[in-house]
């Protein structure tokens, strides 16, 4: 590769060799985002045929068969083929460059994790063509609708969940080993960019719970096929048993998605503040305390399955309490931009709305641990608008900032800066419009996963589809905006693309050559 | 030691805590899931076959236990406590029968789940014999009285003076390897 | 910004304005609710209250916070020659924002941990009602009494599929709801039959999973009379939006009343089975029977969804010897979703669905089932 990557001009064969047997780390970043953002396509369409149909009651398009068909997918995809993809592919794209390392820890694993991803959304994907139809009992798939009840497709669904844990497991293994043996001489951890900080935490995390899913869906699998009854009331089992595995990967799950949307946002805000970030280490330890509450939490997404009231109180104490390191990084967030020099690029804007939208979802979270108010909001579209307010909201608005923010880095030019802050405004207000009116909704008791509803919801439904076409329409132009950007960019010749730009991955040169940092850097 | 080395051991290491945690999932929660629920009597569970190291007899206070019965979906046999419910003393073993007859013409084997309301009281409720520790054999057409006897526990809270004791029957003769005669 | 201040500030109005009414006869959720509704019972107040203080305790950290950030957005912009200074740390104002939210938290779950107290307080009912969540229709027994019936949707697939005007109360109607007296505390036990519901009435506040094997308790309480309604919110398959709850609480006296008349229909319910039906009586009944129960799996044309639910049309069920028809519902297919329905449909709708499908879509078997065939083919066993 002494000539560097294989191009086009080396002929189609040559091309695709090289991303197929890459282990280059920032090849392999390009391709999960590349994947991701295909699969947010995917998980898009799937969410625009639910909100068509949604649009006014009565069922208008499809049956409610194939509706909970695409509820069920559209969790499915955007959970584990979007949102973890995309940030895997900014991890491996920029934790080397930030530690100064010259590539993955473990490249060979690398291109591996990456290139089962595929196959698994292939598998469950091509479910929905199976007869019976693909998974359609949600994506949280409750046992017995899940084992019992479910469609013969489950297998199929419970080996694609399976590819995907391995692949999340390992690309997190190697994240770990990345940041543990490869930062550059000087880069001690407390001097590491945050966003590597929450990528370690979360790697931690992933580790740790993504066995627990893979365990979870193997117990359905025994039930399914081998008779036994780990959730079956019959044998001894508890359904109510598969909840509680299922959160306790489910609850550190939602973690796994905010924390490094955290760590994109507290990379942005200090550039166009031009001003460091504030209170580095209590966000350290912030993430840190998050991640450990998310553990001992899950059950507030079961208050209304009978729990003794005990249960319930430590529960709802428990979640109450993730609101303080949440907040601590919002404060933190909000004063490294006081007395800053503030610019508002299309990155700072989507990390605003980050900030603005993100702590919107978490007030609603907050309601939401409450048990008795829970008990009201519990299924509800409340609960749809507020883990959008997060989920969307957190990752990928925070994603998109990220793709602003390094795209000249990666490739050498800059965006168009109008089009980017058209597509900001066209995907706030189509966001807002989507899922504001869903809390309404949910506190006027419309319940979620609902193909059909009442009359008295038909209004709002309305205007939350409206604003869910301008929203998906505002992701057709990011990728217009991207793809403009890499084949007619103005060309970018600064290492230091942005004026209030720190750390390593601004110091080598734009675009990033194919190897960086083959000799380690010394770190200030 | 060099980087790959490191890079390996440290491979190997995260492995094997995935490992763990997989089968800290399948091996050790749903057990500990058990243990909870007996414990604080999670979902109206009531605990195994109780053995009365307790005689005495609160007469002082009365406690009305209801009966309630439900067939679980593919479930047809007729299923129904012999009475509505009965009023007791805290402390004093009670039998009461439930009936049950397999109206099919085929030889079933049922399992019966109790679940008690109100959930935290499960505790207080305990079962020195109950149709609900075996599983039950009927064949076809055979009908069969199905026998409890009970102790609520003289150190029931007082707030409670009535509790609902439900018993849904599930059909596990495809989970059963033995041919209801052998069961039997 | 300035448009999502003033989004957020219209919003925040709405909710404020958009106090439900309280005290009427009917309490019809009107198409502009945006908030919770304060409901009925001392539950769905404890609930009303608990989440308005929330509101109030989010919406002035919000304001604050934001308002902050945006007056910081105004000021320390590069445009306006702001210079950056380079501070980047403050014990004193890190503590006190970690401490501070947590005394706030401290101070609030207060309110919470009574709220849920009551939510908790089922002791001691004067009525116990057995709820059991079926695919897709709930079932209500008044303990105690000998009463029990099905409650499922009496909306036509018509009006879902747009073939007819749609109904004020579409999705909200059922065949026969809960009938609650006022004044007296009853409890509700809540069952599943084969998956996870969950029975839901907002303007009680009560909402319950309907565990399969389980069961759980929710309390209700009211001097209202009206009629409520509520949702399954479980996801529990295709019909899952398509069972609502319908409670209607009446006068003790009115309650008494409807309480005697369903134990006497019972009674003459049992009476009448012997009676003989024609061939088009049973036709147009099993008609009705077959939309309401069988039409969400087998389809109205009876012509199933393939790999889910077989066909009716066609089927060697359903030409075949009238005794395996029967057997078919009363006893359910092991292993697949077909369930009995013995329980939850009376002898003469058994007996009529049987006679529309071995009579309707071309089946044309030509023979009559009748209630008795039904009963002798229950009893025979």
């Amino acid at each position: 590769m002494a000539h560097g990557p294989a191009t086009l001009a080396d002929g189609w064969k040559a091309y695709i060799s090289r991303w197929v047997f890459t282990t280059n780390h920032k090849d392999i970043g390009t391709l999960y985002l590349w994947f991701s953002f295909a699969m947010f396509i995917l998980g898009g369409a799937f969410a625009m045929i639910i909100r068509a149909e949604l649009f006014q009651p009565g069922m208008q398009l499809i049956k409610p068969e194939f509706f909970n068909q695409m509820t069920t997918m559209h969790g499915l995809v955007m959970v584990f083929g979007v949102i973890m993809p995309a940030f895997v592919g900014l991890a491996n794209w920029m934790i080397p460059l930030m530690i100064g390392a010259p590539d993955m820890a473990l490249p060979r694993m690398n291109n591996l994790s990456f290139w089962i991803l595929p196959f698994a959304f292939a598998i469950l994907t091509s479910t929905l063509f199976m007869e019976g139809g693909g998974p359609n009992f949600g994506w949280t798939f409750y046992a017995p609708l899940s084992t019992t009840y479910a469609p013969e497709s489950v297998n199929f669904f419970i080996f694609a969940i399976h590819i995907m844990g391995a692949s999340s497991i390992m690309g997190s293994i190697n994240i770990i080993a990345t940041v543990m043996n490869m930062r550059a001489p000087g880069m001690t951890y407390m001097k590491m960019p945050l966003f590597v900080w929450t990528w370690v935490i979360t790697a931690f995390l992933l580790v740790a719970v993504m066995p627990v899913l893979a365990g979870a869906v193997t117990m359905m699998l025994m039930d399914i096929n081998f008779g036994t009854s780990f959730f079956n009331a019959a044998g001894g089992g508890d359904p109510v048993l598969f909840q509680h595995v299922f959160w306790f990967f489910g609850h550190p799950e939602v973690y796994i998605i905010i924390l490094p949307a955290f760590g994109v946002v507290s990379q942005i805000i200090p550039t166009f503040s031009r001003k460091p970030l504030f209170g580095y280490s209590s966000m350290v330890y912030a993430t840190a305390a998050i991640a450990f509450l998310s553990f001992i939490v899950w059950a507030h997404h079961m208050f209304t399955v009978g729990m003794p009231i005990a249960g319930e109180l430590y529960f709802m104490y428990a979640t109450m309490l993730i609101a303080v390191p949440t907040g601590v990084k919002v404060f933190n967030w909000i004063t490294t931009m006081y007395k800053g020099s503030l610019t508002f690029e299309t990155p700072m804007l989507f990390s605003i709305a980050f900030v603005i939208l993100f702590t919107f979802g978490g007030f609603t979270g907050l309601m939401l641990s409450i048990a008795a108010a829970d008990m009201q909001y519990h299924d509800t579209y409340f609960v749809v608008a507020h883990f959008h307010y997060v989920m969307v909201a957190g990752a990928v608005f925070s994603g998109t900032a990220a793709i602003y923010y390094w795209l000249p880095k990666w490739c050498g030019k800059m965006y168009n800066e109008t089009m980017g802050q058209v597509q900001f405004w066209v995907a706030f207000i189509g966001f807002n419009i989507a899922f504001m009116p869903q809390h309404f909704l949910g506190l006027a008791g419309m319940p979620r996963r609902y193909a059909d509803y009442g009359l008295q919801f038909a209004d709002w439904n309305m205007v939350s589809s409206v604003g869910a076409f301008i929203y998906g329409g505002a992701q057709i132009m990011l990728l217009f905006n991207v793809i403009m950007t890499i084949r007619k960019g103005k060309p970018v010749v600064e290492d230091k693309v942005w004026e209030g730009a720190e750390g390593l991955e601004w110091t080598v040169a734009t675009p990033a050559p194919y190897h960086t940092f083959e000799k380690p850097p010394l770190y200030k | 030691m060099s980087l790959a080395v490191s890079n390996r051991k440290l491979l190997i290491k995260l492995l094997l805590g995935a490992v763990a945690m997989f089968a800290f999932a399948i091996f050790v929660l749903p057990p500990i899931y058990t243990l909870f629920c007996e414990i604080t009597g999670l979902g109206g569970k009531t605990s195994s076959e109780y053995t009365a190291v307790d005689v005495r007899v609160d007469t002082s206070r009365e406690v009305t236990v209801r009966f309630v019965a439900s067939n679980n979906a593919l479930m047809p046999w007729e299923f129904r406590p012999t009475m509505d419910k009965v009023v007791v003393h805290p402390g004093e073993p009670t039998e009461i029968t439930y009936f049950a007859r397999n109206t099919t013409s085929e030889d079933m084997v049922s399992q019966a789940i109790p679940s008690l309301v109100p959930n935290n009281v499960a505790d207080y409720f305990h079962k020195t014999e109950c149709f609900c520790f075996d599983n039950q054999p009927l064949a076809a057409g055979e009908q069969a009285e199905l026998k409890l006897v009970f102790i609520v526990d003289p150190d029931l809270p007082a707030s409670v003076n009535s509790m609902t004791l439900s018993y849904t029957l599930f059909d596990i003769t495809d989970r059963t390897a033995f041919p209801v005669a052998q069961i039997k | 910004m300035l448009k999502r201040a003033k989004a957020l500030f219209l919003s925040l109005l709405s909710l404020v304005v958009s106090l439900p009414a309280l005290g009427s006869a009917v309490v019809e959720t009107s198409t502009r609710q945006l908030n919770m509704p304060q409901g009925v019972t001392e539950v769905s107040q404890a609930a009303y209250d608990i989440h308005m203080i929330m509101v109030w305790v989010c919406t002035v950290i919000g304001v604050g916070v934001f308002g902050f950030m945006f007056y910081v957005m105004y000021a320390h912009r590069k445009s306006r020659g702001a210079v950056a200074e380079n501070f980047h740390e403050n014990l004193v104002v890190e503590l006190l924002w970690t401490i501070v939210p947590a005394i706030i938290l401290i101070i609030m779950a207060f309110p919470a941990t009574t709220a849920l107290l009551k939510v908790y307080d089922t002791d001691n009912p004067d009525i116990e009602i057995k709820i059991t969540g079926y695919q897709w229709k709930w079932q209500y027994e008044y303990l105690g009494e000998g009463v029990k019936f099905m409650s499922e949707l009496n909306t036509s697939l018509d009006e879902v599929y747009g073939r007819a005007p749609k109904g004020e109360h579409y999705l909200r109607e059922v065949t026969e709801p809960l009938v609650l007296p006022v004044g007296k505390k009853i409890r509700f036990l809540v069952t599943g039959n084969d998956v996870i519901h969950s029975w839901w009435v907002p303007d009680f506040g009560v909402k319950r999973d309907a565990i399969p094997g389980l069961f759980t308790s929710g309390w209700a309480k009211t001097d209202e009379p009206g009629i409520y309604v509520g949702e399954c919110t479980e996801l529990c398959g295709l019909g899952h939006a398509f069972m609502p709850v319908v409670v209607e609480v009446k006068e003790e006296a009115e309650y008494n009343e409807w309480l005697a008349g369903k134990k006497a229909e019972a009674v003459e319910y049992a009476s009448t089975i012997g009676k003989e039906w024609t061939a088009e009586e049973l036709m147009t009944k099993g008609e009705g029977v077959y939309l309401q129960s069988c039409a969400g799996c087998h389809q109205a044309d009876g012509g199933g969804i393939p790999g889910v639910f077989p066909a009716i049309k066609g089927s060697p069920i359903a030409l075949g010897p009238q005794i395996g028809h029967i057997a078919v519902l009363i006893d359910g297919v092991p292993g697949s979703a077909m369930q009995s329905f013995a329980d939850q449909l009376s002898e003469v709708n058994i007996a009529a669905v049987i006679h529309y499908q071995r009579n309707a879509w071309g089946n044309n078997v030509g023979d009559v089932t009748q209630p008795i065939d039904v009963l002798n083919y229950k009893q025979s066993k």
